[in-house]
């Protein structure tokens, strides 16, 4: 089993004909991900190798019955299209597009909540359900089917525990690039309730960065609400304060964010936090083995 | 980006909230004659880019235009943190009767902007923050709905004692709003938001600090980019599309990933050393860019060696290989280099590589001891 997209779910792209966007349609499909068309305003009628490009999100979605949008188009152009996604009632959109203003992605975040939708990313590599759908960039060769759950502020970081998880046989459910940002569509405390739920998710990795306090806030619904096992890596312990660390999200400022407060709340919670992400399988696997 | 005080002020009075007379200089002589224009007494300040300027000896009043030539004089010889003073601002000395906080941020937990007011402001705010969070009144802001009136009257209500101030901090409020807003900023302060002759109220200090993630949609910010907010290096990577902050360690470092940068430097720090920088090389990273990475990396005083951590996704490993070679070729590398390729086109990578006699390792941790080890090697 898996989260938020499996085999059966309908992608759409938006921005389907750009450099990045055509790219990552074809290499969705090549992963076996039921890709069904995409967006790009002005081409629809066009083609990509067989995957229809229409005007507007509404009319893709009515003609392919696309249930989950994916967003490649620039930063300018980015919030017009999770609009466009959300006012046609997409119920998961994937915002992978980096650089979109904070002010902006506030307006969205509320504006997708309050229609009941789900919005992950932005500045994220997007999710993976191993073997079964890619909404993404991530490279596939490093993942392996199986019931580890992952949510990840960071890429390439989740890249690397996902490498070391296939290379100790531990295959992933779902990986969920939540997105570096100082607010994202979805958090950890909205991931952390499904993979609780999945019976296909044995246990749960979490991959924080310093910056905000998602981290505190996971840790106590760990604590309150989460039965399965959770391992933890926390990057930028040797971040200078005030500091932006490349991610606009990572950024200890007004005493707040620190990696000290969010290790000693997970550590409260129980939950283990490696030094290093070539630790996280053993960890895992201590706690699997200890139910 | 962050903006002198003066800059902000400017954008403060098209937004129609007084700032009180005030003249921005770089020489004692223009701030004696700015003296003599407003009338004493004066204070000046220094226009740096970090707080503390106060505590720094920054801020003086001038009595005199004696006084005003002296403190001008000492105040742009100083440099605060490392940055040097280039210009004061020269401005009435107000007699304030009571000093206020008013400001605008992101509240990353309430996923909302948020408005900070305070009755105990012209102290450090963050300082407030921890000891008496009682004193600051906090309104979140629904991005659809705007500032919500009856609660915003209720705050002002708790905050000022007449009629007069509550109507000028309201006007405040709504267009240091629309400023944050239309501006694109990530914080906007005044503090203090001052009291003066009774019954006005005047911004005598402000801070902006815009989202880096805006900028670019608000050609007319380009005449406030001061370029002392950044290294030299920093402005050389940052024209090459590199991610860099300078740090004071031994090991240079160059990453795919900003999660993956952070970790790589964490983990130099486990096993014994300390990281000379954050490097974020992007996605789709071209030879190029592989160069003058090295090249910035190279110019840090105190580096020992250098570890690329490379996790193609993206990133292809083959163009990071390609890039190192190039470099090698242009410039003469006399420090140790650990290289670490996985992911992307990882097998192309390491066999340009070891053609060229070097080795590229896979795992991380190995990649960070060799390193380690080769730095300290060649210290000895």
């Amino acid at each position: 089993m898996s989260i938020l997209i499996d085999e059966k779910t309908r992608v759409m792209v938006q921005g389907i004909t750009g450099r990045d966007g055509s790219f990552h349609a074809l290499a969705m499909r090549d992963a076996g991900t039921n890709v069904v068309g995409g967006v790009t305003p002005g081409k629809g009628g066009e083609d990509l190798e067989g995957l229809p490009v229409f005007n507007s999100v509404t009319e893709c979605r009515e003609a392919t019955g696309a249930d989950c949008s994916v967003i490649f188009v620039p930063a300018r152009y980015a919030t017009a299209a999770v609009r466009e996604a959300a006012d046609a009632e997409m119920p998961l959109i994937v915002c992978i597009t980096e650089h979109i203003p904070i002010n902006d992605t506030i307006g969205n975040y509320h504006y997708i909540k309050e229609k009941g939708l789900t919005l992950i990313g932005p500045n994220c590599p997007g999710l993976i359900s191993p073997g079964k759908c890619k909404v993404g960039i991530m490279p596939v060769k490093i993942h392996l089917p199986g019931s580890i759950g992952v949510i990840s502020r960071s890429g390439t970081l989740a890249y690397e525990v996902v490498h070391n998880l296939t290379k100790n046989g531990m295959g992933q459910s779902t990986v969920v690039g939540i997105g570096g940002d100082p607010v994202a569509g979805s958090g950890f405390t909205d991931i952390l309730p499904l993979f609780e739920k999945d019976p296909g998710t044995e246990g749960i990795v979490i991959i924080g960065e310093i910056g905000g306090e998602e981290e505190e806030k996971a840790a106590e619904y760990i604590r309150a609400h989460v039965s399965k096992p959770v391992a933890a890596f926390i990057s930028g312990r040797t971040a200078p304060p005030g500091k932006r660390m490349g991610h606009a999200g990572a950024i200890i400022s007004g005493g707040k964010g620190s990696p000290e407060s969010k290790i000693k709340a997970l550590g409260a919670a129980d939950v283990p936090v490696a030094d290093s992400p070539e630790q996280i399988p053993a960890l895992l696997k201590e706690r699997l083995q200890g139910r | 980006m962050k903006i002198h005080e003066y800059q902000a002020k400017e954008l403060f009075r098209e937004y129609g909230i007084e700032t009180g007379e005030e003249y921005a200089v770089k020489t004692p002589e223009e701030a004696v004659s700015a003296a003599e224009k407003l009338g004493y007494p004066v204070v000046i300040k220094a226009q740096v880019l970090v707080g503390g300027r106060g505590k720094a000896g920054g801020v003086k009043v001038a009595a005199s235009r004696e006084e005003a030539e002296e403190h001008a004089k000492t105040i742009l010889n100083l440099s605060i943190k490392n940055l040097p003073v280039q210009k004061v601002l020269v401005a009435r000395a107000e007699k304030i009767e009571q000093e206020y906080y008013v400001g605008f941020t992101v509240d990353r937990g309430k996923k909302m902007v948020s408005l900070m007011i305070s009755a105990a402001g012209g102290v450090d705010i963050e300082e407030l923050a921890v000891s008496s969070p009682e004193k600051i009144l906090k309104l979140a802001i629904h991005p659809a709905a705007g500032i919500d009136d009856s609660s915003l009257g209720k705050i002002l209500g708790d905050i000022f004692e007449s009629e007069q101030l509550r109507r000028q901090a309201r006007e405040v409020i709504r267009s240091l709003y629309r400023l944050f807003i239309e501006k694109g900023c990530s914080l906007v302060e005044i503090n203090p938001f001052a009291k003066v002759h009774g019954d006005t109220l005047l911004a005598l200090d402000a801070k902006i600090n815009f989202d880096d993630n805006a900028v670019p949609f608000h050609p007319e910010l380009e005449r406030y980019w001061n370029r002392e907010e950044f290294s030299e290096n920093e402005i050389k990577a940052k024209k090459a599309g590199l991610h860099f902050i300078g740090l004071d360690g031994e090991i240079g470092c160059i990453v795919n990933g900003a999660g993956l940068a952070m970790a790589t430097m964490d983990i130099i720090k486990l096993y014994g050393s300390s990281p000379a920088n954050f490097l974020d090389v992007g996605g789709s990273s071209n030879p190029q860019k592989v160069l003058t990475a090295l090249k910035v990396i190279l110019s840090i005083p105190g580096v020992k060696g250098i570890l690329f951590n490379i996790f193609g996704g993206i990133t292809r490993c083959d163009d990071i290989a390609r890039g190192i070679l190039m470099a090698r070729e242009q410039i003469d590398i006399t420090i140790p280099i650990v290289i670490r390729l996985i992911g992307t086109n990882d097998k192309e990578g390491r066999e340009m590589l070891s053609e060229a006699g070097l080795s590229a390792l896979e795992t991380l941790d190995d990649a960070v001891k060799e390193i380690i080890a080769a730095a300290q090697a060649g210290d000895k």
